[in-house]
Formats: structure tokens, C-alpha cells, sequence
């Protein structure tokens, strides 16, 4: 018998499952595919190319490279070298690393540092208040009073002009934060793009881009990026099973086995889609929140409100994939390190345009793009002397009309190389294989609901206490000994591990 | 500048009540015009006198027009299931060709409405209710896949035939089917067929006497309440609105939304609604099933009992204790309930009432604080109430089988 089964074999899976077995816990982990690593796992879409879809690490949790001892197993947070690029399409860039700016005007260059200063500080307030599970409001508990004690003060030790600020910019478009604080249309867009990716947000949008800015800024790379995530999810793997995990890959989840009697609900085990059970002392879903609820768990345990509340938890993805393999490493026209990050747009409405589309249900009809080319820092990810060239393609909504046929994608798909040509002339003609993965690609490849990055938006009504939803929102669920741990839990997505260590300790609280 | 305003017989062109297939024949008999509203469709207050249509059913029979009542057909592999998460009883014991009365709560534990679930196949179950019910439907099928939810209010035209001869009504309609319609036990439902139509018959009410609740075509109302009222002068059918159904109902102990319970969706204050618990249906509430929408709470609830029970009051006098205020003393000074419905009772001769009262006042004794009018002078008296376990009204003939015949 098992203390612990944990459904998929995502990061946050691996994370979770590390813990509890660390802590002394029998743990199994099914994952459907034939590997583990989630969205980041090895994906050969061409014969020698290895594309993962979470390609880069940005925010990878500090407290569980420590905890779990990642070093020995070849990854450190260090090494967040990828530079942030803006690229013109007149040719002109602009490299961002850490606090420095090179071919900005002075003031962009002063106006950065004086904001990145600010951002850090936020960063830093909000951090305990990612690496702990939020208390249920009105439990009144001396751990409810601790935990937003600490956030409130946190915020507050900021001092009290840094604080007003912060809560005057926390909801802020990030078109009005770029705005207040530079000139150059290409930096705007550029320094944007990490408050957007992953959300239905465009720079005009209020809610949570700065918020969702700062979770990327939480580890000590302070937003920083270094490429390739496969050596993230080999050390994880590593530890998981150094720890005693028993990893099972192929094997997937077809239903939580839930228990009822006259006063409790209980999840006892798993089914598998080949009729097999495992049972086990609890169920921890990997799995996004909706596909956990509305998919694994039978329907007839739960209740109405609840399930309501999980229906309308909104998940719709609007990042797509493009994997590009490449004859050789293309040249682009703007001067860019091999290593960057490049964000192909020109000013904030091209951005806004882009989103606009997906509101109607269309893919964008001028996509922005941002560009890395992995193979440039990882010899392994391509055949010797050819290149890979991944991008996330922002905005494809999950359904269109028509459908994302093979005839729809592959337009697309020129579409967005036409893109490219404009940045890079001739990479067209290097060209050896490409694929996109629209949104709904990535629900029915990797069975995250509507493709989304988060797992479920990172928007104002969907974090803290209220992710997913409450009721569940502890990484626990109104099931007895069904525990969640994913993307879709406090704090959110991204390549972080926050939501699986949270989800252990909670367990073994 | 042009005028946007309506003209007056465009204003309310969507707002006339629709008219229930029986209209035709009620709007003949409606001789006082005493029309109100029930779900949209244009429904009797009363035809002649509440009174005298009270009499008709209680002594010979009466028909009341139930096609406004909501109806909604929930098909499909996991219908069973899908509403056995909604409702507190446990409807895998309601075989094909039976009804469970049945009430369906918040997650809560308050109660969002009361009504009558119909299994017609083993896939196929028809819900009905008093108010419409569809926005909690859809959200009760969550997470369920091979399940359907249609509403056929509209689809289907219902005529209850209530009182002691409306067996005898019936027979003469000469029904065939598999059973015979006098072997229907109360809550059996079964298909039959009147002049070569389908029609379905249900032993079924609000009245808690003898009684038949007809589904038929809406294209074949009018056929169904002619071949009725062809009886009339032989058992004595009449036709009954609102008031007399309430007056029957009281007698009878069933709840009526608004008057002895607020539906929960439609509650703002806290704890204005009601759980079931509270409404004494506590025999509705199967905790042995694995779960109901709302299980927790009420598990919760029967821990520490309920705020209230809904109770059943003789109270002296002749005075109906409409909205009285109930105390532990003469004195009024310990107040401990309020009464939801009252009347005088003319089959059980006694000042009745249903009434809300904090469990732990039930030992002692109860007095009504009743206001009443007297030629216009406002007046009071304090009655000393007592408690009834059973029903005012509940005759040997409501349940008989086969049913009396006259
Ligand atoms: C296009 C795109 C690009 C991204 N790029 C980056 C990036 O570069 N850097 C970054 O930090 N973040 C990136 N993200 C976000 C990041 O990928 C996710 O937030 C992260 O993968 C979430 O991790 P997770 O462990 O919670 O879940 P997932 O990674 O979604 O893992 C869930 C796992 O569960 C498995 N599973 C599902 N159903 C079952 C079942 N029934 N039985 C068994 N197993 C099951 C799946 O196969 C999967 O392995 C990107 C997201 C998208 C959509």
C-alpha cells in the first residue's frame, strides 16, 4: 500500500512526490506519457531535435534546489543568461540582462534601473506569500492570522512610499507602467511581454500582469532566464527517484477511486486506463484543477457548487508553440546574442492588435513572437551544426472556426516563418521541419485544459485563497485525502516548483 | 425628436400570461375573472368561491390545473445518478412506475425547492417542480456526460383530479393499459391509453386525499377535461384555483414556497431560507447515501439540531393565527417561533396551523399571540396551542387500493 500516489509527472509532480518521499512516504507517481517533466518534458518533433514546451527557466524555486539538493544533480538557479531582446523590424535591438540595458537612450537607461530597483523590492515583499499555502479566509486560525500577517507586513517593511506604490502599479495595464516610466516604443513592448505571456492579457488589459511580472521575478535570477529546461527535469527526475519514488511512465489515470460512507468522502486510490487499481492513503493530482474535477473525479461526489466553481475556473490558453528545425543557425538582422530571448515587436499595439484578434475567437492576424534558439547554449537539443528555433506564438485561441485543421496550422505556419523572414531574411530556405502546437494541441498532448501555461488564468479572482477555487484551495479538495499540487494551484505556472513544495508540506503538516 | 415609447397594446404584448391548454374551458367556468399568475402562464385565483371549490374537493372532486407546474425530462445512462447528487432522497429506490415527493438543498443544506420526481423508463426520470428550475438543472449536470435535462413545461398539458370520486371520474374514461388504474397505489405512475392517445396517469397530489395527476398531449387537453367534466353531474367535478389549493394543502401538512419556506436561491438574509431538517422533512434526508448536495452541512446540522422545526399546532379557539408570534407563556414575554400557515379547518374542525418553533420550546407549552379584526376594531387574543404529530387530514380513502368507488 502507498502513502502517496501522485497523478502526472509534471515538474510540480516530481517536486511533490520528492517531498513526501523525503519525508519518509511510500510514493508512486503515474505519469500518461512515456516521460516525465509535464509541458517541459523531451519532445523530438524532429528526428535529433529535442523541443521541449516550457523550453526556458525564469523563476525555479530557490527553497527546492536547496531542499531537494538539485546541485548534485547538475542544476543551480545560476546561469540565468539569456538576455531579454527587443527586436525592430527596422533592425534595431535592445538587450536587457539583469538591471542593464544596452542600446537604450539614457533615460530608458536611467528610467530602468529606478523601476527594476522598485520591482525587485515587490518581488522580494511578495515571496513568503508564494512559498506558503494561503489559509482559507474566516478560519480565524493563528495560521490565517500569521500567514497574511506576514504578507501585509512583508508589503508593509518596504517602507511606506514603496508600499503606496506598490499597490498603486499592482493592478496597473502594463501599458500604463511602460508608459509612466520610458520612451522607446521597442523597450515597451519588450519589457511588456513577461506580465502577458500565459494570460489573457494584451498591455492594455488591467488586472494582474504585474503581478504575474513579479512571480516571474520571485527566484534569486530576479526574472532572469537561462535556456533549456531538460537539465531542470533530469535533476528532478533524479532526486525523485534517489528519494524512492517509483516512477511509472506510460501509465495513465482514468478515475480517482472515491469512497463514501455515511459521513466522509474519501479518495482511496486510482483506476488506470488499462482497469488496474492502485490504492493508496492519498491521491495527489498533478493534473490541472478542471481535468482533476471534471475528468478523474466522478461527478457523484462532488458538490454542485463546487464543480460549478471548477467549470468556471477560466483556463483558456492563448500561448501556441512553434518548433522550428533548423539547417543552421540562422542570422538575423539586428544584432542579437545567440542566446537571447527575442521579442519581435515593434511597440505595445502591435501587442494589443495581436490579442484583439483571439477576442473573436481568430488567430492573430500579425502574431508576435518571442524567439529563442536553444541549440545556441545546448549542443544536444540539435544534430551537430544544424539549430533549433523555438518561439511562443502569441495569441492562438484553443478553437477556431473551422478548427485548427492540418490545412489551418500548416498556413499558419508560413504565416509565421513569413514573420521570421522579416527578422531573419533567408531562414525560410533553412528550414527542415516545423510544427505548431495550438492550445489544443497541448490539452490533448499533455491533458492541460485549454493549453493554458498557468493550468488556469493568473488573474485577480484566481490566486491566493481563491485558486482554483475555495474549497480546494489549500491543495486540498472537499474529498477527503485528495490533495492538488499543480500549476493551477497557489502561486501559479511557470517552470517553479512553488505549487508542488507548498502541496507537500501541507500534506505532511 | 422621435418617441421610443411603445404604444399601449404593444407594451405588454409579451407580458399577457401564456394560456395552459386547458384555458379554453376554465376561462367558460372563471366566472369571477379572478385570474393571477403562476410561471408566466395566466392561472385561476379562484373560479366561483375558494370555499365552496375547497367543499367540491373534500365531498366529490375537483380538477386544478398543474400544466404550469415545471416540468423537465432528465434522460440518459447516468440520469440516476446526476439526480441522485442533487436530491436528498435516494432515488435508486424508485423503481420504474413510481414518484418520490423529494426536496434538493444548496451546498449549504438550505433547501432550494421541494418537488416530485417521476421514473417513466429506467433511463428516464420527469422532475417537476414550482418554480422554474432550469438554471440549477444545468449546473446539477456538471461533471456528468451521458445525461440530458429538457424542460417540457410547454410540451406537456397536466390536470390533477382531486377528491373522494375522482376514481370514479376516471373509470369512466375507460383507460386501458397494462395495469388497471384501480391497482395504482399512491405515488405508482403508469401509461394508459383514453380514445386511442397515450396518456399518463399518476396517483399523485396536494391535497392529501384521493387523487390522479393526468400527462397528456397539450393537442389533447380539451378531449381529456370534456370526457371529465361529462361526469360532472354524476360525481360532481368543479374546477379549483390557488386559494383552495392552499387551504387543502394546509389540512393535508404540505409546504408551500414563500408561505412556509423561502427558496434559498431567492433568500438574501442569512439563514431567511431553510434546511430540510428545519422543515421537519428530515425523512427526505437519506444520510446513508455516499453524497447529496449538502450532505456536510445537514450531517453538521443534525449534530447540534436545528434553529427551528416546522410543526403542526391544534390551537384553541376559532380564530386563524395567520402570522402569529408564538411564546412559551401566557404573558408573551418568551418568544419562541412564528406560525407560516393557519386556517380554520372544516373537515378536521379545529383551528389549524403549521408553524416554526425552536425545538427546544416544543416540551413546554406554546401559546399564539393571534391579531384578528372584528368590524373594523383591531383585536388580540393569546390561544394555547397544541402539537400534532399527524396530519389534520389523511382519510383511509387517500391511500386505498383499490380506491373507493361511489
Ligand atoms: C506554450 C507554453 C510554453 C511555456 N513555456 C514555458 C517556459 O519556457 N518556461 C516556464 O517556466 N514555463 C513555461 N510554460 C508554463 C509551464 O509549462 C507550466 O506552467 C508548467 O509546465 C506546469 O507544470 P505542472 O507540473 O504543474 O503541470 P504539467 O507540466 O502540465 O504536467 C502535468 C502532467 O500530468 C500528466 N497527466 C495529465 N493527465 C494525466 C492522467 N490522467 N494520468 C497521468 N498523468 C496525467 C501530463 O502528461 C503532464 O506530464 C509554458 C507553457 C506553455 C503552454
Amino acid at each position: 500500500m502507498f502513502d502517496s500516489i501522485i497523478i502526472g509527472g509534471g515538474h510540480n509532480g516530481l517536486v511533490c512526490a520528492t517531498y513526501l518521499a523525503k519525508a519518509g512516504q511510500k510514493v508512486v507517481l503515474l505519469e500518461a506519457g512515456d516521460q516525465v517533466g509535464g509541458l517541459a518534458k523531451k519532445r523530438e518533433f524532429a528526428q535529433g531535435f529535442n523541443a521541449p514546451v516550457a523550453n526556458y527557466v525564469q523563476h525555479f524555486s530557490d527553497q527546492v534546489v536547496k531542499d531537494l539538493g538539485l546541485s548534485k544533480y547538475g542544476y543551480a538557479n545560476q546561469g540565468a543568461d539569456s538576455p531579454l531582446i527587443a527586436v525592430g523590424s527596422d533592425g534595431q535591438s535592445i538587450s536587457v540582462l539583469g538591471d542593464d540595458l544596452e542600446g537604450a537612450s539614457d533615460s530608458d537607461q536611467a528610467a530602468y534601473k529606478t523601476l527594476r530597483r522598485s520591482l525587485k523590492k515587490y518581488a522580494k515583499a511578495l515571496n513568503s506569500s508564494w512559498n506558503t499555502a494561503i489559509p482559507k479566509v474566516g478560519d480565524n486560525s493563528l495560521r490565517e492570522i500569521g500567514v497574511f500577517a506576514k504578507m501585509g507586513l512583508n508589503i508593509r517593511l518596504m517602507g511606506k512610499e514603496d508600499m503606496q506604490e506598490f499597490l498603486r502599479v499592482f493592478s496597473l495595464p502594463m501599458r500604463d507602467l511602460m508608459d509612466e516610466n520610458f520612451e522607446s516604443p521597442l523597450l515597451k513592448a519588450a519589457l511588456s511581454w513577461d506580465g502577458l505571456q500565459g494570460a489573457r492579457l494584451a498591455p492594455r488589459s488591467p488586472n494582474s500582469a504585474v503581478l504575474a511580472l513579479l512571480l516571474k521575478m520571485s527566484s534569486s535570477t530576479e526574472g532572469g532566464v537561462s535556456l533549456g529546461s531538460s537539465q531542470l527535469i533530469s535533476a528532478l527526475t533524479q532526486a525523485a527517484i534517489d528519494a524512492g519514488v517509483t516512477i511509472k511512465t506510460n501509465t495513465r489515470v482514468e478515475q480517482v477511486l472515491v469512497s463514501a460512507d455515511e459521513s466522509t468522502v474519501v479518495a482511496t486510490g486510482v483506476k488506470l486506463t488499462d482497469g488496474e487499481h492502485i490504492n493508496a492513503r492519498r491521491v495527489v493530482s498533478g493534473v490541472d484543477p478542471k481535468s482533476t474535477f471534471m475528468k478523474l473525479v466522478p461527478a457523484d461526489y462532488q458538490e454542485i457548487e463546487f464543480i460549478g466553481r471548477i467549470d468556471r475556473f477560466r483556463s483558456k490558453g492563448l500561448v501556441g508553440k512553434l518548433n522550428i528545425a533548423l539547417k543552421s543557425t540562422p542570422k538575423f538582422s539586428a544584432d542579437v546574442a545567440d542566446n537571447g530571448r527575442l521579442i519581435l515587436a515593434d511597440k505595445m499595439d502591435d501587442i494589443e492588435f495581436a490579442f484583439d484578434d483571439t477576442k473573436y475567437d481568430l488567430p492573430s492576424e500579425h502574431p508576435v513572437l518571442e524567439v529563442t534558439i536553444p541549440s545556441s547554449v545546448d549542443s544536444n537539443v540539435a544534430p551537430a551544426g544544424k539549430a533549433l528555433l523555438q518561439a511562443n506564438v502569441m495569441y492562438l485561441p484553443q478553437h477556431i472556426e473551422g478548427g485548427w485543421s492540418e490545412q489551418a496550422k500548416l498556413a499558419y505556419v508560413q504565416k509565421l516563418i513569413a514573420v521570421l523572414e522579416k527578422y531573419a531574411p533567408g531562414i525560410g530556405e533553412l528550414v527542415e521541419a516545423a510544427e505548431l502546437l495550438t492550445p489544443d494541441d497541448l490539452e490533448k498532448e499533455y491533458g492541460v485544459t485549454g493549453g493554458h501555461w498557468h493550468h488556469g488564468e493568473f488573474a485577480a479572482d484566481q490566486i491566493l485563497m481563491m485558486r482554483p477555487t475555495y474549497g480546494a484551495a489549500q491543495y486540498n479538495s472537499p474529498i477527503e485525502n485528495l490533495h492538488l499540487c499543480s500549476a493551477g494551484c497557489h502561486p501559479g505556472g511557470g517552470l517553479m516548483g512553488a505549487a508542488g513544495r507548498n502541496a507537500a508540506k501541507e500534506i505532511l503538516r | 425628436m422621435t418617441s421610443n415609447l411603445m404604444t399601449s397594446h404593444e407594451a405588454y404584448t409579451n407580458e399577457h400570461g401564456k394560456l395552459s391548454p386547458f384555458h379554453e374551458r376554465q376561462a367558460e367556468r372563471n366566472v369571477r375573472g379572478a385570474w393571477a399568475e403562476w410561471n408566466g402562464y395566466k392561472f385561476a385565483e379562484y373560479y366561483y368561491d375558494a370555499q365552496y371549490e375547497y367543499f367540491c374537493v373534500r365531498n366529490q372532486c375537483g380538477t386544478y390545473d398543474i400544466s404550469p407546474m415545471q416540468k423537465y425530462m432528465i434522460e440518459g445512462e447516468q440520469a440516476l445518478a446526476m439526480l441522485n447528487r442533487m436530491v436528498t432522497r435516494d432515488l435508486a429506490k424508485c423503481k420504474v412506475g413510481r414518484a418520490m415527493y423529494t426536496v434538493w438543498c444548496t451546498e449549504e443544506g438550505r433547501l432550494i425547492d421541494d418537488g416530485a420526481v417521476f421514473r417513466l423508463a429506467d433511463d428516464k426520470y420527469m422532475l417537476t417542480c414550482g418554480a422554474p428550475m432550469i438554471a440549477w438543472l444545468r449546473r446539477a449536470k456538471l461533471g456528468f456526460t451521458n445525461v440530458t435535462v429538457t424542460d417540457v413545461t410547454d410540451d406537456i398539458a397536466a390536470l390533477s383530479i382531486q377528491g373522494p370520486t375522482s376514481y370514479s371520474v376516471l373509470r369512466t374514461l375507460n383507460l386501458t393499459g397494462d395495469d388497471a388504474l384501480e391497482t395504482l397505489k399512491l405515488f405508482d405512475v403508469r401509461e394508459f391509453t383514453f380514445n386511442g392517445k397515450p396518456i399518463t396517469v399518476s396517483r399523485t397530489g396536494f391535497t392529501g386525499d384521493l387523487g390522479y395527476e393526468l400527462w397528456v398531449d397539450p393537442a389533447h387537453a380539451i378531449e381529456l377535461w370534456d370526457a371529465i367534466y361529462a361526469q360532472q353531474d354524476n360525481y360532481g367535478v368543479h374546477p379549483y384555483g390557488e386559494a383552495a389549493t392552499d387551504m387543502l394543502r394546509i389540512e393535508a401538512g404540505f409546504i408551500m414556497p414563500f408561505v412556509d419556506f423561502n427558496e434559498a436561491h431567492k433568500t438574501i438574509h442569512f439563514r431567511h431560507d431553510h434546511s430540510p431538517l428545519e422543515l421537519n422533512l428530515d425523512w427526505l434526508v437519506n444520510f446513508k447515501k455516499p453524497m447529496f448536495n449538502g450532505k456536510k452541512a445537514l450531517l453538521e446540522e443534525a449534530k447540534t439540531g436545528p434553529e427551528y422545526r416546522l410543526v403542526k399546532l391544534d390551537i384553541e379557539g376559532n380564530k386563524p393565527a395567520e402570522e402569529a408570534w408564538l411564546y412559551a407563556d401566557k404573558n408573551c414575554t418568551k418568544e419562541i417561533g412564528y406560525v407560516t400557515s393557519a386556517m380554520w379547518s372544516p373537515v378536521a374542525k379545529a383551528n389549524i396551523a403549521l408553524a416554526m418553533v425552536k425545538p427546544d420550546a416544543l416540551k413546554g407549552d406554546i401559546y399564539a399571540e393571534i391579531y384578528y379584526t372584528q368590524e373594523l376594531r383591531q383585536k388580540m387574543k393569546v390561544a394555547k396551542c397544541e402539537l400534532k404529530d399527524k396530519p389534520f387530514w389523511a382519510p383511509e380513502r387517500a391511500r386505498a387500493v383499490p380506491p373507493f368507488q361511489y
